[in-house]
């Protein structure tokens, strides 16, 4: 038997609390490599916080306790020598709200591009352009924008926004997009348009979307994971979570029964 | 169609009511201020002059100017600024941004408040023994200012916070998440979203600076020193304190002088904070979310 690919993230009995109250309980869950994974359930099921926990940015808050094991292309994230800026790099985050940075078109696609780089490394702006126009050509944005680049990010439409916060991880060659409801806050048009672009992307990189749209999901992903309450109940192909689920609740939520 | 009903109508004399009684509170606010410029200037205007404003005072300071005062002034807002104005961002940003929320934060934050509430005679006291005497600086330009800084790092510190707080922590997590460091994401993002915020503090504590007597009287302003202070390390004269002097303490000085001096030192404040709203409205044009 051929050994089985590393999975792009694994946990292993990951629990969360934030203070007192268990967020996450018992997640055990491994992310198939080159796959589009959705994370579906109803609010406050804890899927923003697994997405949060991968990229350790949660641990920000003071008062958030994990116990468990995560593994991030095979390696624990968690471990002594981690260093968060490097698992950063390799795991980028879209937000629920587009959440350009206050700068211009150009400084948002190439900040992550600059904090990484070594401070010797003298890059002329026009080597930096064929970065931006890179980034920008793959998430579909170059050609409505390239005449704005000096343009406030925030002036953007909300689609724009959201597509810029996609482009500004590439430069950083991540293996690995979390997005946590990237359409929530788009109309049907641009949220199709996102999806095509997850598409387009879907190979080139590891994708989990957690997502309250079960259109979305059905059609925008390989495996599905249903949550619930802190726990995950469910996880298959998304053709068969969608038509011969294994569990009464995943049924009545993917069938709108369900909160 | 569309008559208003008797709720209606209840809400729109309410909403008059209310109106009027905002507009009255704030006039009653802004009436001192125009009373005090009003009688400053009209008082004052017949002692003004320039060689009021270039000359040293003369025969027991009942004639000449107050060009010693107006340039100490000057200097001891200028290096309590300097002192301040680091040391307070710096710890802001400490407490904003790196601080974990526990109990010596919390002390860090009373202690903060505690000093806000300092009476300025204390602070004078503290400046003499800790400036003067302890670090032996003597009764200095650098010792005053020092002590006036301690006293205005409180809403330095206070307003820089709460201007740093106002900055979205979306933006953070959206640096955070691409891997930039706490210090890339302060520097690139959130002191330059924050900077009117801070000058609104820097603002409100020149004018404090400029004005307060006690913190200075001991620690570096002199009843009469008739010439420019040349360093840090000389003492000096200052608007405010020779307002108290010439008004208390010296005979025979004209009765428009002080009027007038009251008016340099309002006119002097008034002066440096135009400059920093209008710093800090250029600032708020290039905002930003
Ligand atoms: N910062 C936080 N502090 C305290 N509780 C939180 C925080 N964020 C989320 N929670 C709680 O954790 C649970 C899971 O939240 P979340 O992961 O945001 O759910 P989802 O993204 O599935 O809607 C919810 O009950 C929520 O109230
Ligand atoms: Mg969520």
């Amino acid at each position: 038997m051929a050994s089985e690919p590393v999975p792009a993230v694994r946990t292993e009995s990951l629990n969360l609390w934030y203070g007192t109250f268990q967020a996450l309980q018992d997640v055990t869950v491994r992310i198939r490599s080159g796959a589009i994974t959705a994370m579906i359930g109803p609010s406050g099921c804890g899927k923003t916080t697994f997405l949060r926990s991968v990229n350790r940015i949660n641990e920000r808050l003071g008062y958030v306790r994990t116990t468990g094991r995560i593994e991030v292309l095979g390696h624990d994230v968690q471990g002594a020598g981690v260093a968060l800026t490097q698992l950063r790099r390799q795991v980028g985050m879209v937000f629920q709200r587009p959440n350009p940075l206050p700068l211009s078109v150009r400084d948002n696609v190439l900040f992550g591009h600059r904090v990484h780089r070594t401070p010797d490394a003298a890059i002329t702006r026009a080597e930096e352009e064929p970065i931006l126009e890179e980034a920008l050509r793959k998430v579909l944005l170059w050609d409505t924008v390239k005449d704005r680049l000096g343009a406030r990010a925030t002036t953007l439409s909300l689609e724009e926004q959201q597509k810029l916060c996609i482009a500004r991880l590439l430069p950083l060659q991540p293996r690995i997009l979390l997005m946590d409801e990237p359409c929530s806050a788009l109309d049907p048009r641009a949220t199709g348009a996102i999806e095509e672009l997850l598409w387009d992307l879907r190979g080139e990189f590891t994708i989990l979307i957690v997502t309250h749209n079960m259109a979305q999901a059905r059609r925008a992903s390989d495996e599905c994971i249903f949550m619930l309450m802190g726990r995950v109940v469910e996880h298959s192909p998304t053709e068969e979570m969608f038509v011969t689920p294994r569990d009464r609740r995943t049924a009545d939520y993917v069938e709108g029964r369900y909160g | 169609m569309f008559q208003p009903t008797p709720v209606d109508l209840r809400n729109r004399a309410r909403e008059g009511l209310v109106r009027w009684l905002l507009l009255g509170l704030t006039l009653v606010i802004i009436l001192p201020v125009l009373l005090i410029l009003g009688v400053l200037a009209w008082k004052g205007t017949p002692a003004l002059s320039l060689e009021f404003l270039f000359t040293e005072p003369r025969e027991a300071m009942t004639a000449g100017g107050i060009l010693p005062a107006l340039v100490g002034t000057v200097w001891l807002v200028a290096v309590a600024l300097l002192a301040s104005v680091p040391v307070g961002v710096a710890a802001a940003v400490y407490l904003s941004e790196y601080a974990p929320d526990n109990a010596l934060t919390r002390i860090i934050n009373l202690a903060i408040m505690n000093l806000a509430g300092v009476p300025s005679i204390v602070h004078a006291l503290f400046g003499v023994g800790a400036f003067v005497y302890f670090f032996r600086f003597g009764t200095s330009i650098l010792a005053a200012s020092l002590t006036l800084a301690v006293m205005s790092l409180p809403v330095i510190i206070v307003s820089t916070r709460e201007a740093l707080q106002a900055v979205p922590r979306a933006f953070r997590e959206a640096c955070w998440a691409m891997g930039a460091t706490r210090w890339q994401t302060i520097r690139h993002v959130v002191l330059p979203n924050s900077v009117s915020g801070i000058l609104t503090g820097v603002i409100l504590e020149v004018a404090h600076t400029a004005g307060e007597t006690a913190p200075i009287m001991f620690t570096g302003a002199a009843f009469f020193v008739p010439f420019l202070p040349e360093g840090i390390h000389d003492q000096t004269m200052a608007l405010s304190l020779h307002l108290f002097i010439i008004s208390t303490q010296v005979p025979g000085v004209p009765e428009p002088v002080p009027f007038a001096v009251a008016l340099v030192l309002i006119s002097l404040v008034m002066s440096m904070n135009a400059a920093s709203i209008w710093v800090r409205t250029r600032l708020r044009r290039r905002k930003k979310w």
